[in-house]
This record gives structure tokens, C-alpha cells and sequence, in this order.
């Protein structure tokens, strides 16, 4: 197991709860998510596991309870939710890749766009500088115009298909891929806009069996570069292998939580049991 | 013979093909901007349609929607130009050419009826799509003009050409307001000596030819959008 993980959670999530027209699927859930952690959540279907991840980053709004990331609370809907989904990566389980973009326009459309984003920004607050005389403020320096940010998205993009080992499928259509393929390819996409956690929402579970431990292994490798990483998952001898602390949920609460080895060697509740009992 | 003489008379000799041409101009404007107008109105009405209804003001858009779309199909186009061209425009106080009338109403049509083609072809898209958009922090106007709706008018491309079609063939009906289409210059011609025959029968394969023609362009715009379909 890994040395101890300090400093202050990244993620912290207080009573969250979620229902759809009346039906309550998550029951208050609390947990501190740690910066560089890996987050494995199991549970038998139905539990609430993968509305529990698309919480996290507001894909499903929360209908109780506050998520706090980068000091703000982003249950809260008067949150500007697109800029913290900036650094809140998310992987599908059908890889929604983009199907009318290119495997690198997949990849650079996002960073282009929030580059631009913020390039704007900047130009409008210089130009305000200027209009009003303002001594106080000084002008930013913009270094870059929309050729360069394209550029050295594009360039970073191939570099992340080097480091996938999918170099030569850049200007591929995603139809033309496999499955695994995708599904490093929207990895690939998630890692792009450099997040500072990435939800994996089942990301093996659509692929066929000979395609799982290529995706699996890229996970493992960003496991290694510290990447923190939460992960819906049926594969248990993956989140036994990478994970740092394992979520078990059932009806919509945290049922129990540890480490890999807490869990899966002696788990404590009955629930926990049955289900251990029956996926391993 | 004798019909064909007099037609070829007015045709050529006194110049019936000056018309003839304006008029041609008249019909594929109308048809060209209005189809425009009715497929960014279409759009618009069609995104407001998907929304979550979650806010209040979404919900009053899409009563607004409503309405327009039942007016819009529910009257006929030639009431609609009618009202335009003779009772909003001087109760506006502004003098319009009818054809500037024309491509406004037409639009205005169009786009009722483009907005359900749209709702379909955007609900016809993987939901996935747009959820991955979202995710890495696209506001949610950009992820659907990038990516949700260029894949939906790809689906809906044959159902808009045929739009396009009904367009061109409507727009035999702005003589009610005093615009020269085709339809109306070949009358003119016929007019001229109460002879119809010829005057008709070739309106009618211009008709034809412009529709074919349009047929094979849209055949030919599919295949290109298709080709990132193509399986491995």
C-alpha cells in the first residue's frame, strides 16, 4: 500500500442525496476525497454507485446535501459548474467519444476551446484597462493568439497518443475503432484538460474481455503518476490491485469503507458478504 | 404548332424570358432564405423543446414555441403572406419590397415545421453525447452546436431536403401578394394570348429539373457527411 496521503481532501461530500421523481437513490453520502487518492466504489446494481459518481462532477444535480471542490459548493446550481467540470475529468462507460470529431479533434476540442475561453478573458479586461485608465491594474501580457493555442493543443494531444500507444489513429474516426480503443481515447480525452480528479463511471464494463486489460493497464499507469481517480468498477481484482481505499455502496449510503485488504478479507457487514460471495 | 409559335412569339421576340429569369431568381431566393431562416428558427425552437424544464423561463419559451408552431402550421402559408403583406406591413408603417415579405414568411413557416424535423434528429443522438460534452466543461450551448446538432442534421439531412422540395414548390404562391415567381411570368406569358398549353407544360419540367437537381444534391451532400461512418 501506498505511504499516507495528507493534506486537505480534494473532494469533500456532506449528506449528499439524489432522487429521481420521488424514488430516493442516494441516502446521504459523506466522504473526503484526498488529493493523489484512488477510490474504488463496488455495490450491486441499482445501489446508487454510478449516481453517486455522476454527482460528483453535476452530470446529476444533486437534490440534497453540498460537494465541496476548490472551496466552492458545487451542489450549489448557482455555481459556475462548467469551470470545476474543467478539472473534473469523466470517463463513460460507452466512451461517448464524439463521433463527428476526429480522434484528435476529440482530444484538443475542449483545451481549444477553454484556452480561447480565457484568452478572451483576458482581452476583455485589458481592453477595460485601457478604456477606463485604470493605473491600478496592469495590462496581462498575451503571449498566445488562436493559431498558437491550437498548435500546442495539438501537439500535447499527440503527445498523450504516444503515451496511450495510439499515435497512429489521430486522424481516425472513432467508428473505425475498437472498443478499447475508445475507451483510451476518451482516457486520453478526460487526461487532455489536465483535471485534477478523473471519474471513471464503469470503464470497462462495454468492452469485450480481450479489450479490458489494455484499458485497465492505462489506468494503472496514471495510477502511478498519482492521478486521482475515483472508480465505479465490477472489476474487483483491479480495485483490489490499485486502489487506495474501497466504497462499498448499497441503497444509497456508504454501507462500508477501507482499505482493499479490510474489505475484501474481512468484510463486516452481512450485505458486504453476499455480495463479495457472489463477484468473487 | 400554332400554340408553340405563340408562345415561342412572347417567349423571345417580346422579351417573355426576362421575366421568365427574374422570376426564377424570385422563386430560389424565396426558397434559399427561407429555408435559412426556417432552419436557424427551427433550431432554435427545437433546443428549447429538449431543455430540461427545469427553469421557469424555459418553460414560458416553450409555451411561446408552442404557439408559434401551431399558428404556423395551422393556418395556410397563403393567409400567412396575405396577413404579412397586407395588414402587418402598413400597420408597421413600413413600406417592404413582397419579396422581402415573401422570404420572411417563408422562413417564419419553415421553421415550424423544421423544429419537430430537429427535435427528432437532436433526440436522435446519443444522450452520451452531449453528457460528454458537458463533462469536460463545455457550456451547454457549445456542446450542442458542436457536437450534438452537426450529428443530428447529418440524420435528418434527407427529411430537410424534402423541405427544401416543399419550399420550392410553395413558393408558386407569391403572386397573392404581387411578387413575379416563375409560376406567375409563365402565366403572364400565357395571358398574353390565352394560350396555355406550352407555357404550363414547361413550368412544370422547370419544376421538375430544379427538384431532381436538388434531389441529387442531397444525395451527394449525405454521402460526404456519411463518410466518417464508414466501419473499420
Amino acid at each position: 500500500m501506498k505511504e499516507v496521503l495528507d493534506g486537505t481532501p480534494l473532494i469533500s461530500v456532506r449528506g449528499l442525496e439524489k432522487s429521481f421523481a420521488g424514488l430516493k437513490v442516494l441516502n446521504g453520502i459523506d466522504i473526503d476525497i484526498k488529493n493523489g487518492e484512488i477510490i474504488a466504489v463496488i455495490g450491486p446494481s441499482g445501489c446508487g454507485k454510478s449516481t453517486f459518481l455522476r454527482c460528483l462532477n453535476c452530470m446529476e444535480d444533486p437534490t440534497g446535501g453540498s460537494i465541496f471542490f476548490d472551496g466552492e459548493d458545487i451542489a450549489d446550481v448557482k455555481v459556475d459548474i462548467n469551470k470545476h467540470r474543467e478539472n473534473i475529468g469523466m470517463v463513460f462507460q460507452q466512451f461517448n467519444l464524439f463521433n463527428n470529431k476526429t480522434v484528435i479533434d476529440n482530444i484538443t476540442l475542449a483545451p481549444i476551446y477553454c484556452a480561447n475561453k480565457r484568452l478572451k478573458a483576458i482581452k476583455r479586461k485589458n481592453f477595460l484597462t485601457k478604456l477606463l485608465r485604470r493605473p491600478s491594474e496592469e495590462l496581462i501580457l498575451v503571449d498566445k493568439d488562436k493559431k498558437t493555442i491550437k498548435a500546442e493543443a495539438e501537439a500535447e494531444a499527440r503527445e498523450l497518443l504516444r503515451f496511450i500507444g495510439l499515435e497512429e489513429k489521430a486522424d481516425a474516426y472513432p467508428s473505425t475503432l475498437s472498443g478499447g480503443q475508445k475507451q483510451r481515447i476518451a482516457i486520453a480525452r478526460a487526461i487532455a484538460m489536465k483535471p485534477k480528479v478523473i471519474l471513471f463511471d464503469e470503464p470497462t464494463s462495454a468492452l469485450d474481455p480481450e479489450m479490458v486489460g489494455e484499458v485497465l493497464d492505462l489506468m494503472k499507469k496514471l495510477a502511478d503518476e498519482k492521478m486521482t481517480m475515483v472508480i465505479v468498477t465490477h472489476e474487483m481484482g483491479f480495485a483490489r490491485e490499485v486502489a487506495d481505499r474501497i466504497l462499498f455502496i448499497n441503497e444509497g449510503v456508504i454501507a462500508e469503507e477501507g482499505t482493499p485488504e479490510e474489505i475484501f478479507d474481512d468484510p463486516k457487514t452481512e450485505r458486504l458478504k453476499v455480495f463479495l460471495s457472489k463477484v468473487l | 404548332m400554332k400554340a408553340w409559335n405563340l408562345f415561342y412569339k412572347q417567349f423571345i421576340t417580346y422579351g417573355g424570358y426576362h421575366s421568365v429569369l427574374d422570376g426564377l431568381l424570385a422563386t430560389v431566393e424565396i426558397a434559399v432564405f427561407g429555408l435559412l431562416i426556417g432552419v436557424v428558427i427551427g433550431t432554435l425552437i427545437a433546443v428549447v423543446k429538449v431543455m430540461q424544464k427545469n427553469k421557469l423561463i424555459i418553460k414560458i419559451l416553450e409555451k411561446v414555441c408552442d404557439c408559434y408552431v401551431a399558428f404556423f402550421r395551422g393556418t395556410p402559408m397563403v393567409v400567412q403572406l396575405l396577413i404579412g403583406y397586407f395588414v402587418l406591413v402598413p400597420a408597421l408603417g413600413i413600406s417592404l419590397d413582397g419579396i422581402v415579405v415573401a422570404i420572411i414568411i417563408f422562413g417564419l413557416n419553415s421553421g415550424a415545421y423544421v423544429s419537430e424535423i430537429m427535435r427528432a434528429g437532436i433526440q436522435s443522438v446519443d444522450q452520451g453525447q452531449l453528457e460528454a460534452g458537458r463533462a469536460v466543461g463545455l457550456p451547454y450551448s457549445v456542446a450542442m452546436m458542436k457536437i450534438v446538432i452537426p450529428q443530428s442534421v447529418k440524420n435528418i439531412l434527407p427529411t430537410l431536403g424534402n423541405e427544401f422540395i416543399v419550399l420550392i414548390k410553395e413558393t408558386s404562391i407569391v403572386s397573392f401578394i404581387a411578387v413575379v415567381d416563375i409560376t406567375k411570368a409563365f402565366r403572364s406569358i400565357g395571358d398574353a394570348n390565352y394560350e396555355y398549353i406550352v407555357p404550363y407544360l414547361i413550368l412544370a419540367a422547370i419544376y421538375l429539373v430544379i427538384v431532381l437537381g436538388i434531389t441529387y444534391l442531397i444525395k451527394l451532400l449525405e454521402r460526404r457527411l456519411k463518410r466518417n461512418e464508414r466501419s473499420a
